[in-house]
């Protein structure tokens, strides 16, 4: 376990962050996908560490930011129907919907239960056969795997309670869509580490290929987060665009075939609501036909009014990497993670809650 | 007598009084208690300080302690970062219909444990019983009455620009214990909680230094929320460096594949000292030299730069807001 302080070491990263300032000409805009990266970024002042030329964007990489208001209305008028146990990751339930929370509804009775594994649910549907036991499957590769075990956890069990709405989305093509927008010029990607241990790195060679930005797969420790932006820097001083993996104890080319089979066996690949992107083709997760009978969208049906956005928020464009936290107006003002306004001011991922809890200015970022 | 906990073991009739006579008196005899009067009296003069908490956790039994540990120490703790000299506790249990009778014995017996390490007695106490699902198992408040030796003045509100900062020992060890028993999240580790009555460690503190300006035990919200609270209640700024700070490699390891800041983490054994920088090296040194207190550290110190904030330089070199922990502590999805 002592691998943890030697990716923390401060001569290394004084090391590294040195060598990207001696190579580093050009202004790169660089984003980094993952919230998680935006958290470690911000939590170790990495951002202080190198040179301006580098800007750091937050993308779209936080499950609970990416939930779309509608999805999150759906999942609270489910919760209100009678005999529904939802569960879900903890985040979830601060999040804002249209017109309540998931929160507002337990306090209003309904039983919303956090759960930190899938599995988790599974026991819950077992130990209540009374009820119907919706589970709210967010998530990117990561935990699509977990969520297409639990489905066969539950078909094994003879569980027939247990359901799944599936928000489970795909990372390369919204990396894809983000891209063909062409809203933000981005000349490289810090591509996810969590998700590229499920699918390897092959799944970006669109990226440097297709749109000339260079790609490096990091991991969430310090170092190699300067390590790949240190691998960034150089391709595109290079001019010399390709996909890299900075995070290669956690990360192999080819991924993790098991994890895919059980995603590929549960799931088939169908179009998914992004919050502040919309509708992206062929970006998210469905149950397949074989499994219907776990998935809620079949068995339930809710009566939903239009969604709406909270007034002035704009979590969409942090979302895009179109703006930062700072740029939003009820930033810290309005918005704080007492009260949030927006799902990213909630999530433990979210770019804006990073930028609230270690305090990031202006003047740090000297835009 | 049963097994279990009947809702009548609260009707305050029969075996009401069994229950007390039977589980609690024989642990926790003093004269006081006893007597089983409305109310306990006893004797003291000076300045008083009194407190009081519930305590909910969940799972009750941890590695390393249980609630009833749990509820003498917090109350215990409390009473001393004040400076003062926990004497009496009063406890008050809620007990779910259908708990365990020989559970509820070894949480009894824990209890006395603890007390007695701490050399407080309690005085008072009630048991209700509530119907199943009412509560979860068992609920515990205990309240605590202490004396303040004279010429002590102990407040969140005196820290000064120049004071050093002392942490007593590792942090994030009763958080992550806990954690990993939660149903859901269950990982083996050898991890014990530091759940422990701290007031020794204090009296030691207090023999050796007059100028000792602030204590606080970093419960829940862990090291940063109580450091927050200080520079709050002081107007004064403190900066700390994020490598000084004493953390288990279980407790990091746990922390990196949950997401978690140790900092955030709760503590239940551990205090932080502002004291004059004058005194900080002989505090230290007594500290050192009792159990509780062996891995104390100055981990930073007190500035009138940026009043009410709390800064840490990071482990590479950069500097930091620490802010309070704002909702609740969870794992990662991604």
């Amino acid at each position: 376990m002592k691998f943890i302080d030697e990716y923390q070491d401060n001569r290394l990263a004084r090391g590294l962050a040195r060598r990207i300032a001696q190579h580093s000409t050009k202004t790169v805009r660089l984003m980094e996908f993952c919230g998680g990266h935006t958290h470690a970024i911000l939590r170790y002042g990495i951002r202080q560490l190198v040179p301006r030329t580098v800007d750091l964007r937050s993308g779209p990489g936080c499950p609970v930011c990416v939930t779309a208001s509608a999805d999150l209305d759906k999942a609270i008028a489910l919760a209100k129907l009678p005999g529904v146990i939802i569960t879900t990751f903890g985040d979830m339930i601060r999040v804002p919907g249209s017109y309540s929370s998931l929160q507002k509804a337990k306090a209003e009775g309904a039983d919303i239960r956090v759960v930190y594994s899938t599995l988790d649910a599974v026991e819950i549907a077992k130990a209540n056969p009374g009820n119907s036991v919706i589970f709210i499957g967010i998530g990117f590769e990561t935990t699509a795997p977990t969520i297409a075990a639990s489905i066969l956890r539950a078909q094994q069990d003879k569980i027939d309670n247990f359901y799944v709405v599936s928000l489970n989305k795909l990372t390369p093509p919204v990396m894809k869509a983000l891209l063909d927008s062409g809203e933000v010029k981005l000349d490289g990607i810090v591509c996810p580490g969590h998700v590229s241990v499920i699918i390897g790195s092959h799944p970006y060679e669109f990226i440097p290929r297709d749109y000339g930005v260079a790609c490096v797969v990091s991991g969430f420790e310090p170092l190699d987060i300067l390590l790949c932006i240190d691998k960034l820097v150089e391709q595109i001083e290079r001019s010399e665009p390709k996909v890299e993996i900075a995070y290669p104890r956690g990360v192999k080319p080819e991924g993790n075939k098991k994890a895919r089979q059980l995603m590929e066996d549960v799931f088939e690949i169908g179009e998914a609501n992004w919050r502040g992107i919309g509708i992206v083709p062929e970006s998210g997760l469905k149950i397949r036909g074989k499994y219907e009978q776990f998935d809620a969208d079949k068995a339930f049906s809710v009566r939903l009014k239009p969604p709406k956005e909270p007034k002035g928020c704009r979590c969409g464009d942090v979302i895009r990497g179109a703006a930062t936290p700072l740029e939003c107006q009820l930033f810290k003002k309005v918005c704080t993670p007492e009260s949030p306004v927006g799902p990213c001011m909630v999530s433990s991922e979210g770019a804006c809650a990073a930028y609230y809890q270690y305090g990031a200015t202006e003047d740090l970022w000297g835009s | 007598m049963d097994d279990t906990i009947l809702l009548a073991h609260g009707s305050g009739g029969k075996l009401s009084h069994e229950l007390v006579e039977k589980t609690f008196l024989p642990f926790l005899a003093n004269p006081a208690l006893n007597k089983l009067d409305d109310s306990a009296i006893f004797e003291a003069s000076g300045r008083l300080a009194f407190t009081t908490d519930g305590y909910v956790v969940n799972p009750i039994f941890f590695p390393g302690g249980d609630i009833g540990k749990l509820a003498v120490c917090g109350t215990v703790n409390d009473l001393s970062m004040n400076g003062a000299r926990p004497l009496y506790l009063s406890l008050s249990a809620i007990i779910e219909e259908g708990f365990l009778l020989t559970e509820l014995e070894h949480i009894v017996q824990s209890i006395k444990r603890a007390a007695e390490e701490a050399g407080v007695s309690i005085i008072a106490g009630d048991t209700k019983v509530v119907n199943r699902g009412q509560a979860d198992k068992l609920f515990i408040t205990t309240s605590g009455v202490g004396i303040v030796p004279p010429g002590v003045d102990i407040s969140g509100a005196n820290a000064r620009a120049g004071d050093k900062v002392l942490l007593s020992g590792t942090i994030g060890d009763h958080g992550i214990a806990i954690m990993s028993q939660r149903e859901g999240l269950k990982f083996s580790m050898t991890l014990k909680s530091d759940c422990a009555p701290l007031n020794k460690l204090v009296s030691q503190m207090l023999e050796i230094s007059s100028r000792i300006h602030c204590l606080r035990d970093p419960t829940r919200g862990g090291l940063a929320t109580t450091l927050n609270e200080l520079a709050r209640q002081s107007n004064a700024g403190i900066v700390i460096e994020e490598a000084k700070i004493p953390v288990k490699e279980e407790v990091k390891a746990a922390c990196e594949l949950l997401g978690l800041d140790p900092i955030y983490v709760a503590n239940e054994g551990k205090l932080v000292a502002v004291v004059d920088p004058a005194d900080a090296d002989k505090i230290l040194a007594r500290m050192r030299k009792n159990r509780y207190g062996r891995d104390a550290t100055v981990i930073g110190e007190v500035t009138n730069q940026h009043p009410g904030k709390v800064v840490m330089k990071t482990k590479l070199g950069p500097s930091r807001i620490v802010d309070m922990l704002s909702g609740e502590l969870l794992p990662r999805i991604c």
